[in-house]
């Protein structure tokens, strides 16, 4: 370097520390040797670098360059920005076979750059774009691979079942105990407002409809018939999906993420047996008497608008309801809940097993539990209504 | 409980070229290593290496994507479930967090496998809870909840939980992460006095080397970037006499072939 170059260099440093600006010569200099000079001049701060890559290399490509010469006498302050700048650039050199001459960076530069060093290269997935087809095929696999788990889940349950039923299960009374009364008893205020208004609603339409053939008395049978068949244990349900179902997919997938799962497996106890299987028995048992509670409320709900706003008798509408609903509707309402119950409490347990280890992942088993339980209410509905219909009842 | 009456010393889990993989992703190819009755075997490597799964593997969490995991020479996954299952009720597991059942209370966790195993009755089932308890030093703490007490309290009571059963082999997964120094060194104490009074064999996964040559008398090494083991046996010899450098730049802190200085970030002054 000459002495005319480093004089320059020196007023360059002036300027900049008078205004906080790089000086105005160019950081990038093509040597007459043809090696490229990328001088540090001033201040180099994350993001007011005076030089990018690209520009840096633009000007490898621009012609061959031998060596990268970086110099750094008038370099004030610098921070990570000047350290990922020179990462980039000595990653740019080695892919153009141009030597990155550091010797002259400050010392602590050097260090870091060669820290910076050992790390490239270390693990990391390539990130290679995947065609069409291969996406395809592979949301087909993992479809494929959904369904085999659902299907061994629900075999695992049965098996379950089964030896809660002969009184070998593995698991605790005192959980059922505590589970029936969080998925039974705490669910009757919201199941009677539900049900109660759902009655209403029924009532209503049916009112502005039979009131012009002056048959308002047949709101009582439309009601009851309604309710008590299927529109209460539908109620239910969805409400057991959104309020029990969300519930068990949290706190089974909470405990997945915990190890505490792991930690049964480990006991040799089986978590579909000590889990999954009291939360079934559970809504099995309870979903059927909330459903019949769902009913009663249903009925209360359509007198309320009967009584109130069709000036209908109270034992009249009573009288009516008794002599439209038949005891093979409730059979058939409670038996809509507890399927209901049973594919709810699956869908829950399912999605909380198989829930990954973040807060995230129980968020996603949280809303799929739910979409889960409420899809297969309705479908469940579909299938009973066109058997029953085809049988006859 | 054990059930067994073999010689200190023998084969009690032989694992033969494992590879342990998550779906297409291979974590570690060919590993292979015995761990002896009453060893203290220490699962070492870098951070994110595949120690934890290895440890997944021993326990039976995990099916190797190759190779088998044997204990006194039965390959555990060619055993019907059953067999496995019994198997696996001879492991005392305790994890990094210490994986305490949330809805129980302590008592309630340590007296789980007390409940489903065994035919003592409450009373006995609540002296033994509380002796356990006692033993990592949270006598009193019965009736609280995971929720209530800290990380280091979980993790002690995780061990106590592991211990309920006094199991043969019990596994350690990072048994001092999250722990002080004192705390960290009489977890390690606890599991000498185990492994010298129960005759329990243990496995853990740690990269505390002063745990590692306090308790550790046999050992494996998994690099992460070679994906396999790189050592395996007594991790003080690992330390003078290996001949993998990585394996020795481990065990001594890089300290071998440290470079000049210590690289901080500092500002340069022009």
């Amino acid at each position: 370097m000459n002495d005319g170059n480093s004089r320059q260099r020196l007023e360059g440093g002036a300027r900049s520390r008078r205004d906080g600006r790089p000086g105005t010569a160019p950081a990038l200099v093509r040597r007459p040797d043809g090696a490229l000079r990328l001088r540090l001049d001033g201040d180099w701060l994350a993001g007011r670098l005076p030089v990018t890559v690209e520009q840096v290399v633009a000007e490898l490509a621009d012609g061959p360059a031998p060596r990268l010469v970086c110099v750094a006498d008038t370099l004030e302050r610098w921070d990570s920005g000047l350290l990922s700048l020179l990462a980039r650039v000595r990653e740019q050199c080695d892919r153009l076979d141009v030597i990155f001459d550091d010797s002259g960076l400050p010392a602590g530069v050097r260090r870091l750059l060669a820290l910076a060093g050992n790390e490239a290269g270390q693990g990391g997935r390539p990130g290679e774009r995947a065609t069409l087809l291969e996406r395809i095929g592979r949301s087909g696999i993992i479809a494929w691979r959904h369904l085999v788990e659902m299907t061994v889940f629900l075999g695992e349950a049965t098996v379950a079942c089964g030896r809660f039923l002969t009184g070998r299960a593995r698991c605790r009374r005192s959980d059922l105990l505590v589970i029936m009364q969080e998925c039974g008893f705490q669910a009757l205020p919201i199941v009677s407002l539900i049900s109660l208004l759902v009655g209403l609603i029924l009532a209503f339409v049916g009112a502005v409809q039979l009131s012009l053939f002056g048959a308002q008395i047949y709101v009582a049978s439309l009601v009851g018939i309604g309710i008590v068949r299927v529109m209460g244990a539908i109620m239910t349900g969805i409400i057991m999906a959104g309020r029990t179902g969300a519930a068990f997919a949290a706190r089974i997938g909470t405990m997945q993420v915990n190890e505490e799962i792991d930690a049964l497996v480990t006991l040799g106890i089986d978590p579909v047996e000590f889990l999954v299987l009291p939360r079934i028995v559970a809504l099995a048992v309870m979903m059927p008497l909330l459903c019949l509670y769902a009913d009663l409320m249903g009925i209360v709900g359509g007198m309320v608008v009967g009584v109130l706003m069709l000036d209908l008798n109270i034992m009249e509408y009573l009288e009516m309801t008794k002599k439209a609903v038949r005891l093979q509707d409730f059979w058939i309402g409670i038996f809509h809940s507890a399927v209901f119950g049973v594919l709810v409490a699956l869908a829950g347990c399912h999605r909380g097993l198989r829930c990954g280890r973040s807060a995230s992942a129980v968020g996603d088993a949280t809303t799929s539990a739910v979409v889960t339980g409420i899809v297969s209410i309705i479908v469940a509905t579909a299938v009973i209504t066109v058997v029953c219909n085809m049988l006859g009842i | 409980m054990s059930g067994t009456t073999r010689p200190t010393g023998s084969p009690l889990i032989e694992v033969t070229g494992l590879t342990m993989a998550y779906g297409e992703r291979v974590i570690q190819r060919d590993v292979t290593f015995t761990v002896n009755r009453e060893d203290i075997f220490i699962i070492m490597g870098g951070s994110g290496c595949g120690k934890s799964t290895l440890l997944r593997h021993l326990v039976g969490l995990h099916r190797p994507a190759a190779g088998r995991v044997a204990y006194d020479g039965e390959d555990f996954w060619e055993l019907p479930a059953g067999k496995r299952q019994r198997i696996m009720r001879r492991f005392g597991v305790l994890y990094q967090g210490g994986a305490l059942w949330s809805s129980m209370t302590l008592a309630e966790n340590v007296a789980l496998p007390l409940e489903q195993y065994t035919d003592l009755v409450a009373g006995e089932i609540a002296d033994l809870v509380s002796f356990k308890l006692t033993l990592v030093g949270l006598a009193g703490f019965e009736g609280f909840y995971p929720s209530e007490i800290s990380g280091g309290m979980k993790k002690r009571a995780g061990l106590a939980r592991a211990m309920a059963l006094d199991p043969d082999i019990l596994f350690f997964d990072e048994p001092s992460a999250g722990l002080d120094p004192i705390t960290s060194r009489q977890l390690d104490d606890l599991i000498l006095e185990l492994r010298d009074s129960l005759g329990s064999t243990v496995v853990a996964v740690t990269h505390e080397l002063a745990s590692i040559f306090a308790i550790g008398n046999n050992s494996v090494f998994l690099d992460g970037e070679a994906g396999t083991m790189l050592a395996s046996g007594d991790p003080r010899r690992l330390r003078d006499e290996a001949e993998v450098t990585v394996v020795r730049r481990f065990l001594t802190r890089g300290e071998s072939d440290r470079p000049t200085g210590g690289a901080t970030l500092q500002r340069g002054d022009g």
